[in-house]
């Protein structure tokens, strides 16, 4: 996905034109210059709002995390050692299985759901020759919805009488109404169809920006060996994408193993626990306690989730760091 | 907290960031480069002149056209009717152009008596408050990282680099602990603060990355002449960096307010009380206890801004989104 590169236009710096040498400053003020940049003061400085920010925001919780998935927390008492207490709590709840599973399937479904598409709509807007400024306006227009106006929208669509939108649309083909999030077989595909409405707009631009980087000679050379458009598109436009397909299968799945929105705001997790993802099963424990915050178990299920996903993470930046390199 | 994931590195270099990002003025221009090597993508010359190419690519342009508009457009412009569509109607006959004719009292009804002004408002401030600390934190640091050099700059690097690889979802206890007791400040608690969403939003390593990358691949004979020249670091940084680089600092800019504006959950964490609540907390909670119609002229009040932003300037956020995704988060 290399776009035209062309370096930064350099404007010239205030007063460059003035000869280096009748601006030379006096001998004691180069002094206390030099003492500066030598000792940093200033460097400091700048880098003093990333420090404490970074400090307090995100270098010290992720410490924390690590140390409360071991202690017994609340906000009243001083937190107490327990050891892998929260963990064997959290790998003995039966909603964890559930809430696994669950995410599994969200994510297979978002992949079999999200994953072509976007690659076939940015293969064919590739070569077309009108209108591509327009088309991409359009593919990208779900993005820039608020996903919260996005999930209460399709919520309405979702409406489970027959008079609801989809089932409306469903009539006119012929297909009896469908209970949508109300039935444990169909909340969770209907909650990745709008994810995945939401989300393919930005797969779309970024393969779009991958297409255009395939080296034009690579089609020239196919043609003079007689291939056929399909031909073209199998063995020259798929392997040329490769790396970023790659990296586009990692990023979703990072993604979708963190699904909360949806949901939290379509369903609750409900019906009978259909819907229950891992992150809602953190948001519980630490949030809508009966009991209070059970912050150790919350922790420990979001430190065993991170320990995977930074896995994958890992995996996907050494995965572009070579082929950013190569 | 927004779950921002880590960069595609190879996009990120500066240079191409400059071009690719030069916004609405500079597209034109890209445009045109993209066309002159687009005659040659998969589908050949000679193959378009043959007529049953000819007749797929019909075919193409008409999926591409009602796919898009039906599912790009489609449920915006219904958002738009229903906003001033009476709900039996919009109930009954979800699809019909106003069977009962038009109610043009949703929008005042929602803009006055569910309070979205006041939600709108708690949005804007919400977003600019990230804005200005998220390009704060990048460009000080990304010009303390990439000019001022300091010995102990790659252990700083690593360290920022790092909270890359952590998911944001280890965040959120710990750091709903810190804002409810915040270090050094005894009692306070910085529920129901604004700095609460803004200072989180600001530690964010994929910004300071691109900055610094970009300041990386400015040219230091810049610099260089600027400090013969007497400037001293913070000059240096005000009146030569940060002019050199617009294009960057517009990057970070739609990434920080577009974050801003999508975020629901750390929101609705740290800021309980419904008066200082932003769009996408009050929507859900209102949902309850308002009619549809108005609900719907809520939703299509919160949409709005975004789209219009988009549709001003779309240069930037197409290029941007071409940079790694990171506005999914």
């Amino acid at each position: 996905m290399t776009l035209t590169a062309k370096p930064p236009a350099a404007p010239p710096a205030g007063g460059d034109d003035v000869p280096p040498a009748a601006s030379a400053p006096p001998r004691r003020r180069r002094g206390i210059r030099t003492w500066v940049r030598g000792g940093g003061l200033s460097t400091l400085a700048f880098l003093a709002p990333m420090l404490i920010v970074f400090t307090v925001f995100s270098w010290s919780p992720i410490v924390q995390s690590m140390v409360m998935s071991l202690q017994e927390t609340n906000l009243l008492d001083p937190p107490t050692w327990v050891g892998l207490d929260n963990f064997a709590h959290v790998l003995n709840d039966p909603l964890l299985g559930t809430a696994v599973v669950n995410t599994l399937y969200f994510a297979l479904l978002a992949l079999l759901f999200g994953f072509p598409l976007p690659i076939l709509v940015a293969v064919l807007m590739s070569e077309v020759r009108r209108a591509k400024g327009f088309y991409s306006a359009l593919a990208y227009l779900p993005v820039v919805v608020p996903p919260v106006v996005a999930v209460l929208l399709w919520k309405v669509f979702y409406d489970a009488s027959p008079t609801g939108l989809f089932n409306t649309i469903l009539s006119w083909v012929g297909i009896p109404p469908q209970p949508w999030l109300q039935s444990s077989a169909t909340a969770m595909p209907s909650l990745v169809l709008e994810a995945t409405w939401a989300a393919a707009g930005g797969a779309i631009i970024i393969y779009l920006a991958a297409l255009l980087s395939v080296p034009p000679e690579l089609y020239d050379a196919a043609e003079v060996d007689g291939a056929t458009i399909w031909q073209k598109v199998w063995n020259v436009t798929l392997p040329q994408l490769r790396g970023i397909l790659f990296i586009m299968l990692i990023l979703q799945v990072i993604a979708t193993a963190q699904v909360f929105l949806e949901p939290y705001l379509f369903t609750g997790g409900g019906p009978n626990n259909a819907t229950v993802t891992i992150l809602l099963l953190i948001y519980r424990y630490a949030f809508q306690n009966s009991l209070g915050g059970d912050y150790g178990e919350a922790t420990a299920l979001s430190v065993m989730l991170a320990i995977v996903l930074a896995l994958l993470s890992w995996l996907y930046f050494k995965l572009t760091e070579r082929w950013s390199t190569s | 907290m927004t779950t921002t994931p880590p960069p595609v590195f190879e996009e990120v270099d500066a240079p191409h960031a400059a071009t690719g990002l030069r916004g609405v003025i500079g597209r034109r221009r890209a445009d045109r480069r993209s066309d002159d090597r687009g005659d040659r993508g998969i589908v050949s010359g000679f193959d378009r002149k043959k007529g049953g190419v000819r007749l797929g690519m019909g075919g193409v342009h008409l999926f591409l056209f009602v796919g898009l508009v039906v599912a790009g457009l489609g449920p915006l412009l219904w958002l738009a009717k229903s906003a001033v569509t009476p709900t039996q109607d919009t109930l009954r006959q979800p699809l019909a152009l106003w069977p009962n004719g038009i109610d043009w009292a949703n929008i005042p009804q929602a803009w006055n008596d569910v309070h979205i002004d006041q939600y709108f408002w708690n949005t804007i401030v919400i977003a600019g408050g990230s804005w200005f600390f998220q390009l704060l934190i990048a460009t000080t640091a990304g010009y303390a990282l990439s000019v001022l050099r300091p010995k102990y700059g790659p252990i700083l690097n690593g360290a920022i680099l790092a909270t890359m690889f952590i998911p944001a979802v280890v965040l959120l206890v710990p750091l709903y602990l810190t804002i409810v007791n915040p270090p050094l400040l005894g009692d306070v608690s910085l529920l129901n603060n604004y700095l609460a969403v803004w200072l989180p939003a600001a530690a964010n390593a994929f910004n300071i990355l691109l900055v610094k990358r970009f300041f990386d691949a400015l040219p230091r004979e810049v610099f260089e002449a600027a400090k013969t020249d007497g400037a001293g670091p913070f000059r240096l940084f005000w009146s030569v960096v940060l002019p050199m680089s617009k294009p960057i600092l517009g990057v970070v800019s739609v990434f920080a307010i577009i974050a801003a504006w999508k975020d629901f959950l750390w929101p609705m964490l740290v800021l309980p009380d419904p008066a200082v609540q932003p769009l996408s907390v009050r929507l859900p909670a209102v949902q309850q206890s308002i009619e549809l119609d108005v609900f719907l002229a809520a939703l299509a009040i919160s949409t709005l801004i975004p789209v219009v932003m988009f549709l001003l300037f779309q240069g930037v956020f197409l290029r941007s989104a071409g940079l790694g995704g990171a506005v999914k988060g």
